[in-house]
């Protein structure tokens, strides 16, 4: 069953038209990821969902049931927010509680959904904490304890780690992929973290300016890209791209290698003047001057390269992507 | 904490200034309370000295106890005071929220509108606030006092706390949403308590002028049963003779309610800025 079906959602405010013809299908279980730059609407998208912002047009189905008109407490989501939102004046219990309190349910099945949630996120000693008294990552905990208890169809994350620093986001990104195997519940999740998207998603969806540039699972997109912007956004380093005639005179298309694939090579095609190394001990970094565009390499292991030197590097032509004019892949 | 206030010096200068401050802004309630358990004669004589065993008299409360009925004034005041700050406090708060929260057409405009009211001294209107009020049968009740003393704060009201209410983080009032509060809840669990701050300084700023007004009692409300405690102690107060023991003692009691009233909403203010943020 689907867990969430949307056709041809649009939605704009006022004369901004934020979404375009959105048509999107989350499977029971699946772990999708919205990735974005900027501004494209990704927050947008999610509120929609939600129910806290009305689509202008098109259909939203949740579990099967179109849900356009429906309140976002019947919806069967819930949400995590990116500044955690939690109620100040309720402790950490009382966070967890109050939705299960609206919905009027007995007791015993608060209470022992609370015990489940606490003893999954590791919470049990700050039940009665009010949210000023603890930190971040606790209060993010509490945040993604409140969406647990409520057991929802489907789980909607708003950048959920951007205010954590960099050793507790690897922390709760773990912890959320955790919880998405032991509640095997749909999940959508919004990030402009790559590392976030790769790791997380089993189907990445891409947006640019309120449209959907391309839909599928993290390798798929990283290994077959739709267009341009897919394969520039995705991977780290991120594409080279320069004009083919570069090294293939007469060529008018546009090429893509990405740095990992670019290899040292005495009588390679691409020579250029080094201008600058970045040794990560695992990898070797290397920035090269070329005369079309500059490029960024990335080597395995460490190499002896140093900044002001002239190098030569060759390339798997198999593993080169071809673009035309318009950015569109061509095959 | 910052530089500036742990060094010592500063601290000195700091705490220097503002005793010095409080000391001039308590002067005049200190004379007032002293001068009011004095003898007639002892107030001309030496009016900053302290009540000593000769000049120390309570005739002035005597007065006051005895003359009109005070602690009716009293009431009327602490009725028409209360009541009015209630009413603006809850009516600027939903019209300030629906304001920041609902975007709908003309919204900003009628923000604009309605604190307009703020430039326009109501007293401009006296005559024809006169002319309703007794078309609607409500002079000489507290009813036309606090109606006034409502739609004279209300803009200011709606100013402050619409300003303050855009503050409050949205995704706050969308998780009640997904949790299933209605927007009543919202508004009166989540995001009155935010603002109290606000809150408290618009209850201060109102409450002063409210408690000592004597422009609309002596107007709307000059009947014996409906006499504010300024308007009561106007009795003392002739044109020839000004019985002074009563005016001090009359205005020691009326400082008290007030003292409390602010005590309560400084404490507001103070926990509101403290209590825990939504990060
Ligand atoms: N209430 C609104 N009124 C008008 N325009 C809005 C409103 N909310 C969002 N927008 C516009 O919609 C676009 C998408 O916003 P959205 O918040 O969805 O971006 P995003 O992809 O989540 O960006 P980010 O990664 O920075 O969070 C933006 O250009 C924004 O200016
Ligand atoms: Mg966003």
């Amino acid at each position: 069953m689907t867990a969430l079906s949307l056709k041809n959602v649009n939605k704009s405010f006022g004369p901004v038209h934020v979404l375009k013809d959105i048509n999107l299908e989350v499977e029971d279980g699946e772990f999708v990821v919205f990735v974005g730059p900027s501004g494209c609407g990704k927050s947008t998208l999610l509120r929609v969902i939600a129910g806290l912002e009305d689509a202008t047009s098109g259909e939203i189905h949740i579990a099967g049931e179109q849900v356009n008109l429906t309140p976002p407490s019947k919806r069967g989501i819930a949400m995590v927010f990116q500044s955690y939102a939690l109620y100040p004046h309720l402790n950490v219990r009382g966070n967890m509680t109050l939705a299960l309190k609206q919905e009027r349910q007995p007791k015993a099945v608060i209470e022992e959904r609370v015990a489940e949630a606490s003893r999954m996120l590791g919470l049990e000693p700050y039940l009665d904490r009010y949210p000023s008294e603890l930190s971040g990552g606790q209060r993010q905990r509490v945040a993604i304890g409140r969406a647990i208890v409520r057991q929802p169809k489907l789980f909607l994350f708003d950048e959920p780690l951007s205010n954590l620093d960099a050793a507790l986001r690897m922390n709760t990104r773990i912890e959320i992929a955790n919880l998405h195997r032991q509640l095997s519940a749909s999940m959508i999740y919004v990030t402009h973290d790559q590392t976030e998207a790769m790791t997380l998603a089993d189907k990445i969806v891409v947006l640019r300016d309120g449209r959907v540039e391309q839909i599928g699972s993290p390798m798929e997109l990283y290994n077959d890209p739709a267009n341009r912007f897919v394969a520039g956004f995705l991977g780290a380093p991120s594409m080279n791209f320069l004009p083919a005639e570069a090294l293939n005179p007469g060529d008018p298309r546009e090429m893509g290698i990405r740095p990992e694939d670019i290899r040292l090579e005495g009588g390679g095609p691409i020579a250029g003047r080094v201008s600058h190394v970045e040794q990560l001990g695992g990898d070797t970094n290397v920035i090269l001057e070329t005369p079309s565009a500059p490029l960024t390499i990335r080597l395995f292991g460490q190499h002896d390269i140093r900044a002001g030197q002239d190098a030569r590097f060759g390339f798997d032509p198999s593993r080169a992507y071809y673009f035309d004019e318009g950015g569109q892949r061509l095959r | 904490m910052n530089k500036a206030r742990s060094n010592p010096l500063n601290t000195f200068a700091m705490h220097g200034a503002l005793i010095l401050y409080t000391l001039i802004a308590l002067f005049p309630v200190f004379v007032i309370l002293i001068n009011s358990f004095k003898t007639r004669k002892a107030i001309f004589r030496e009016p900053l000295a302290l009540p000593d065993a000769d000049s120390f008299s309570l005739i002035g409360y005597q007065t006051v106890m005895k003359q009109g009925d005070f602690f009716l004034y009293f009431q009327n005041s602490m009725i028409v005071t209360v009541a009015s700050l209630t009413l603006v406090l809850l009516f600027g708060a939903m019209a300030a929220y629906a304001l920041s929260e609902y975007k709908f057409r003309g919204s900003t405009l009628l923000g604009l509108y309605l604190a307009l009211g703020i430039m326009i001294p109501i007293r401009i209107g006296t005559v024809a606030i006169l002319e309703m009020m007794v078309a609607s049968g409500l002079v000489n009740t507290l009813w036309a006092l606090i109606l006034v003393y409502t739609a004279q704060g209300l803009p200011l009201a709606v100013f402050i706390l619409s300003e303050f209410m855009k503050q409050v983080s949205d995704d706050l009032k969308n998780a009640g949403r997904i949790d299933g509060l209605s927007e009543y809840t919202i508004f009166f669990r989540l995001v009155l308590p935010l603002v109290r701050p606000a809150m408290a300084t618009v209850a201060v700023f109102n409450m002063i002028p409210i408690w000592n007004d004597l422009w609309f009692p002596l107007i709307l409300a000059p009947a014996e049963e409906t006499k504010t405690l300024t308007l009561g102690s106007q009795v003392f107060i002739g044109q020839f003779v000004t019985n002074w023991n009563a005016v001090l003692s009359a205005l020691s009691l009326a400082i008290l309610p007030v003292l409390v009233l602010y005590m309560i909403f400084s404490r507001q203010l103070i926990r509101g800025i403290t209590s825990g943020a939504v990060k």
